[in-house]
């Protein structure tokens, strides 16, 4: 084992500046949608936007239906051991 | 010379010599060339049938030439060849000798004219994917291997019945498009779907190949769920059935990989999930969902090895094979972490890899259909593969935290075959054309447009988004999820264990009920045979002579009367 460094990419400044690259590039991808067109091919997934909500929302419902069935379904790494 | 052998001989040529060569270097030469030697045999198989054999008077069809035949046969091969330069310096010989039975058995099955001539191969897959499993040397790969082997015994079973039974209703053994309307056709594709990892028997994959060597992994990612893929594709094309199996299949695996904490289990249910893709595929069954389905099952077998071999370095040089015991890896590993990321990113669909130009096939197949909720579910999938394995497999094991490990990067070889299957997911990326014209339909299909560019983008990075705002929920915790499999491993010994205990007191009534009848009865009988009872004690000759008198009168009568 070796003691934490301060390699670049773990500076919060660093991170920061990451997380601001990041949402750039999300508006952008979205804002870039009034130049380049979607043709949609059942309509709603042509709308402005809609391709990072759905991503975004259903995404979020995902990772809410595997912690409702991790509730039931989870057991400790040692259960099939003993 | 080539065009009249089967091209698995060579692998099963290839298997015998690696056993007996005691010469590491020499060994090495054997285990990559022979997937080579075979992968010339099959761009020599011609279309149509092209060797016959006769069994027991069946006529078998041992290497029947197609071009998705003869597609999914060379990827099989590549993968052979790719992954010896992986494992040949650090497997045991054993593992290596399986692994070129295992893939002959999926060049064979590739290349079968005819149902019985696929099932031996099939077993031959069976049998040494087990061989593998074992190799992975602990108590516990043992444990998952006879699971792993009762469940593909099982299936195998399952499919010969179908196949006996296809024999008998149809008198033909020939492999062509089947509906599932009986009971024979029924069983070969759940006997297939077993392979496929299809619900509910899917648990056998996630439980078995997490437990293999970090060599071992890699070549079980590719063979088992894929040739079933190409089963599915010559046996049951657009059985609508498998759309709903292949969605069920795509999401369980999301769902079970954002749960689970085993780097190499995530990537086994992220198996489930991209095989999913593809039986949906065979399920919408147009043209263009057949070549999306081939063409998905050649570039999943790529990145999907990659990532395996990216995890199988890092658990050969960590040790540890939890996402809670690594992470901060980037610092150490550059090249296992690039590829591993590469990988993640095919898998992902991500713009410039071989897994957008093959996946949007899928989706635009739905399109065409008019399948509007298929699409959408399929692009909600392709957002939760980003979640599930292109963000958290890299950020677990690469970044999250510092965990204080500073391993050394992969060895030259495992680097080579790393670097070789990273730069063809971007080649068959940004020059799809490489591979649609060996797809089996004529491809009319232009996978970069802007505007579809840009809507796959806004999916992703905002999943992207999602995976980093929820976060503090992703964090990884000391568990496994329980599966099917939670019935024979603890629901049936429970069972027993409870019957015992419930029936105990019934048991114990019936002893004594039926020790006091044997009682009963022996003791009449020792009353009346023994030598002073009636029948045993000895009597006078005119006594014993009137009772056979009056027997054989009885006798006589009878005799007249009937």
């Amino acid at each position: 084992m070796n003691p934490p460094d301060n390699h670049w990419l773990t500076r919060p400044a660093t991170i920061r500046r990451l997380w601001i690259i990041g949402y750039v590039t999300l508006a952008a991808t979205v804002a870039l949608q009034w130049f380049v067109p979607i043709h949609g091919y059942f309509g709603v997934d042509g709308w402005f936007g809609f391709g990072a909500l759905f991503g975004f929302f259903s995404c979020v419902l995902m990772v809410f239906g595997a912690k409702l069935l991790g509730a039931l379904l989870k057991r400790p790494d040692t259960y099939y051991d003993v | 010379m080539f065009e009249s052998l089967p091209p698995a001989l060579a692998l099963i040529g290839g298997a015998l010599l690696t056993a007996a060569i005691s010469s590491r270097q020499l060994r090495a030469f054997v285990v990559i060339g022979a997937p080579l030697v075979c992968l010339y045999g099959i761009w020599q198989v011609p279309d149509g049938v092209s060797l016959e054999a006769s069994f027991l008077g069946y006529p078998l069809e041992l290497v029947e030439g197609s071009p998705v035949r003869r597609l999914f046969a060379t990827i099989f091969a590549i993968m052979a060849a790719t992954g010896a330069v992986f494992a040949f310096n650090h497997a045991r010989r054993t593992e290596l000798v399986a692994a070129q039975f295992y893939a002959a058995g999926a060049v064979g099955v590739s290349f079968a004219g005819d149902l019985l001539t696929l099932f031996v191969f099939w077993e031959l897959m069976a049998l040494f994917s087990t061989v593998v499993v074992w190799c992975g040397g602990t108590e516990k790969a043992r444990a998952a291997g006879v699971r792993y082997a009762i469940m593909h015994l099982l299936g195998g079973v399952v499919l010969k019945v179908g196949i006996e039974g296809l024999m008998i209703s149809s008198g033909s053994l020939d492999i062509r498009a089947l509906q599932a309307t009986d009971f024979s056709t029924w069983m070969i594709l759940i006997g297939i779907l077993i392979n496929a990892a299809a619900p509910p028997l899917s648990a056998w994959l996630s439980d078995a190949y997490p437990n293999a060597s970090p060599t071992g992994s890699v070549f079980l990612s590719a063979f088992t769920t894929k040739t079933a893929i190409l089963a599915l594709i010559l046996l049951f094309p657009g059985e609508s059935i498998l759309i709903w199996v292949g969605l069920f299949m795509v999401f369980y695996g999301i769902i079970y990989a954002l749960l689970e904490n085993d780097i190499r289990r995530i990537l086994a249910f992220s198996i489930v999930n991209q095989v999913g893709f593809m039986v949906c595929a065979v399920g919408i069954g147009t043209e263009m969902a057949i070549n999306g389905a081939a063409a998905h099952a050649f570039a999943h077998i790529i990145y999907k090895a990659l990532l395996f071999m990216s995890a199988g370095v890092v658990v050969m040089r960590t040790g540890m094979h939890l996402c809670t015991d690594v992470g901060g890896l980037f610092r150490t590993m550059p090249v296992t972490m690039w590829c591993g990321v590469i990988g993640a990113l095919a898998i992902s669909s991500f713009p410039l890899t071989s897994g957008f130009t093959t996946k949007t096939m899928i989706s635009q197949a739905s399109v065409d259909e008019g399948l509007m909720l298929v699409y959408f579910l399929l692009a909600a999938a392709s957002a939760g593969v980003f979640l599930h394995a292109g963000i958290k497999f890299p950020w677990f094991v690469f970044f999250q935290k510092d965990s204080g490990l500073r391993p050394q990067d992969a060895p030259w070889n495992m680097t080579v075959a790393m670097l070789f299957f990273a730069g063809l997911c971007i080649l068959l990326g940004v020059y799809p054309q490489l591979l649609y014209p060996l797809l089996p339909y004529a491809v009319d299909y232009v996978p970069y447009k802007a505007g579809k560019v840009l809507f796959y983008l806004q999916l992703l990075l905002f999943s992207g988004l999602a995976f980093f705002l929820l976060l503090p929920w992703m964090q990884r915790t000391l568990t496994i999820s329980l599966d099917v499999d939670w019935l024979w491993r603890r629901g049936l010994p429970l069972l027993a264990r409870a019957g015992s205990k419930l029936g105990s007191p019934l048991v114990n009534i019936l002893q004594a009920r039926l020790g006091d009848v044997f009682a009963a009865l022996t003791t009449s009988a020792r009353n009346t045979m023994g030598h002073t009872g009636p029948l045993g004690r000895s009597w006078e000759i005119g006594t014993t002579a009137l009772w056979i008198v009056l027997l054989l009168m009885v006798y006589v009568f009878a005799y007249y009367l009937f």
